[in-house]
């Protein structure tokens, strides 16, 4: 058994009275991709600041690689790739020079960064923007120059901070399929995201994270098995009704939860549960069946909907 | 035992970042060229031989011309000025406009590192403009003494002066309006002003003196002063200027570490 690159125990982070990240406890293991799901505020980002070295944890023990991020910081950011939540790439620059002088910060030699561009451009995408100054860039583009640059060093761990947050549909899969090629090259990741599609598409496993605690731990299919059903019924009968709805249908489903637009009816087989509200004589405006995803997971686990 | 050998961190990291600084300076190596040759020409045409032909029909300043009085403190003052954006802008870019700062800084670079960079970086353009605006004085014929070329390292050290005490300031300040306000109408300008720049201190009454004894600005006029014409210095007021602009750099660096460190731990 390997000893695991990243062990956290106890790991705390508090900002005067406000506790950020609470006690908490995580290995991640060499080549795995792991992710912190969570709403807005839970801690993730604070956990990845100190991990990444950054930032100096209150109380607790963090070892990466085998070392302590707090003693040897730039020895363990010789090893890490970082994309964080805004971009901080140089507007003024050209997209090849912001690569080239982030290698530089590394220490990295010109020749070894001149050769690593054409690459990290392909992986990026953008060798017909090479020459373009980064503020010409769409969001899109300056996150995959973002992972591009922070991959010039050639990291054993790349964190990336909610990378596709505020890019559109298209944007966000050509992102997730580039991260996806990483994974197979044996590249860990390290993955903040409050979607839970993007933490399903790309952890093998997660830990859930709601006011600096961690809620649960496992892989994303485990999660919706322990916390979910296989499928959940989606019921609308009018804001107004919603409530009146919920005693009756109660003892029809496994478990219910009332959000306010509609209900949700957790059951192994949707359909057949529709059908058995339909023969009750009871018709809702609008009824979908879909599979238990880490929504689910989160609402069971906090009673709160990820992104409110 | 980990499988992963824990890699060596550069020594250099400062380097580093003054040579991305300056790479991001060429972009406006034009504006800072022009800029460099059409400031002194213009102040030595409109104040050194407009105004001088005046004082100078009235036997002139400290006994020379007041193209030679004048000449060692614009060179200081564009030193100064030259330093000071050169810190100003790239702390608000780094730390606020664009957030390189907090890239650098998830590098192996220390924010000691970062903040000596931009020093660094600020002290070549420094270079650059000195040596433009002293050629341009020595073209108007205001330099006289063989010492003339050492009023170059003396403005150097006034820009240091103030470039390292502008990098903490601008650090610190977070509020940008109220930086560019304070700094600007309240150091800037009333510093150009009241550092025996255009008349010597001693002409003030003694309460506005005060403002030159704290000011880079005249510490660095006097020894540029001294080392262009024969203006008499003793040993201990050189030592003094020299003195105060070292302790102005150290200082300065000192709390810009400080304060870039715990600006880009949040």
């Amino acid at each position: 058994m390997t000893e695991p690159l990243i062990r956290a125990r106890g790991l705390t982070k508090t900002y005067g009275d406000f506790i950020a990240v609470d006690g908490i406890d995580f290995d991640v293991a060499k080549g795995e991709s792991f992710g912190f799901l969570g709403p807005n505020g839970a801690g993730k980002s604070t956990t990845m600041r100190i991990i990444g070295a950054t930032s100096v944890r209150t109380s607790g023990t963090l070892t990466i690689l085998g070392k302590d991020p707090e003693k040897n910081g730039p020895q363990i950011r010789a090893h890490l790739g970082v994309v964080p939540q805004q971009d901080n790439l140089d507007s003024e620059l050209t997209v090849s020079e912001n690569i080239f002088i982030y290698g530089r910060y590394f220490g990295l030699s010109s020749s070894f960064i001149n050769k690593k561009i054409p690459e990290l451009l392909e992986f990026a995408q953008l060798e017909e923007k090479k020459d373009t100054k980064v503020e010409a860039l769409s969001g899109g583009m300056k996150r995959r120059l973002t992972i591009a640059r922070s991959l010039v060093s050639e990291p054993d761990i790349l964190m990336l901070d909610e990378p596709t947050t505020g890019l559109d549909p298209q944007a966000r899969h050509i992102l997730w399929d580039r991260l996806f090629r990483l994974k197979e090259q044996g590249v860990t990741l390290l993955i903040t995201t409050h979607y839970m599609d993007e933490a399903e598409q790309l952890c093998d496993r997660l830990i859930v994270m709601d006011k600096g605690k961690i809620m649960a731990e496992d892989s994303p299919a485990q999660l919706i098995k322990t916390y979910s059903t296989k499928e959940v019924l989606e019921v609308r009968f009018g804001s107004d009704r919603n409530q009146e709805m919920v005693d009756v249908l109660r003892p029809l489903a496994e478990r219910i939860e009332v959000l306010p637009d509609r209900i949700l009816l957790y059951a192994e087989d949707g359909e057949q549960l529709l059908e058995q509200i339909a023969a009750k004589g009871i018709h809702p405006n609008t009824s979908l069946v879909r599979r238990g995803s880490l929504e689910d997971v989160f609402l069971r686990l906090t009673g709160r909907s990820l992104v409110e | 035992m980990m499988s992963t050998k824990i890699r060596k961190v550069s020594k250099y990291g400062s380097f580093h970042v003054a040579e991305a600084r300056i790479r991001n300076m060429l972009k406006w190596s034009g504006i800072v060229l022009f800029e460099a040759v059409i400031n002194p020409t213009l102040y030595l045409v409109s104040i050194g031989i407009g105004v001088g032909s005046l004082i100078d029909a009235n036997n002139g300043v400290n006994g020379v011309s007041y193209l030679t009085f004048l000449a060692p403190a614009l060179l200081a003052s564009a030193a100064i000025q030259g330093s000071a954006d050169e810190v100003i802008f790239p702390v608000m870019q780094g730390f606020k406009w664009n957030r390189t700062f907090f890239g650098m800084r998830s590098t192996t670079l220390t924010a000691q590192q970062i903040s000596l960079g931009v020093f660094l970086a600020a002290m070549a353009r420094a270079m650059v403009s000195i040596v433009i605006y002293w050629i341009v004085l020595y073209l108007f014929g205001a330099l006289e003494s063989g010492t003339a070329w050492l009023a170059m390292p003396a403005a150097l050290l006034a820009g240091a002066a103030m470039a390292a005490v502008m990098l903490a300031l601008a650090a610190k300040i977070e509020n940008e309006n109220f930086f560019f306000t304070l700094v600007g109408r309240f150091v800037m300008i009333p510093m150009f002003l009241f550092s025996g720049t255009f008349y010597p201190l001693s002409q003030m009454p003694i309460f506005l003196q005060v403002f030159g004894w704290v000011s880079p600005l005249w510490h660095a006029s006097e020894l540029g002063r001294y080392l262009t014409y024969d203006y008499p210095l003793s040993g201990l007021q050189l030592s003094i200027h020299v003195v105060v602009l070292t302790a102005m750099v150290v200082i300065g660096l000192f709390l810009s570490a400080r304060i870039f460190a715990k600006r880009l731990e949040k």
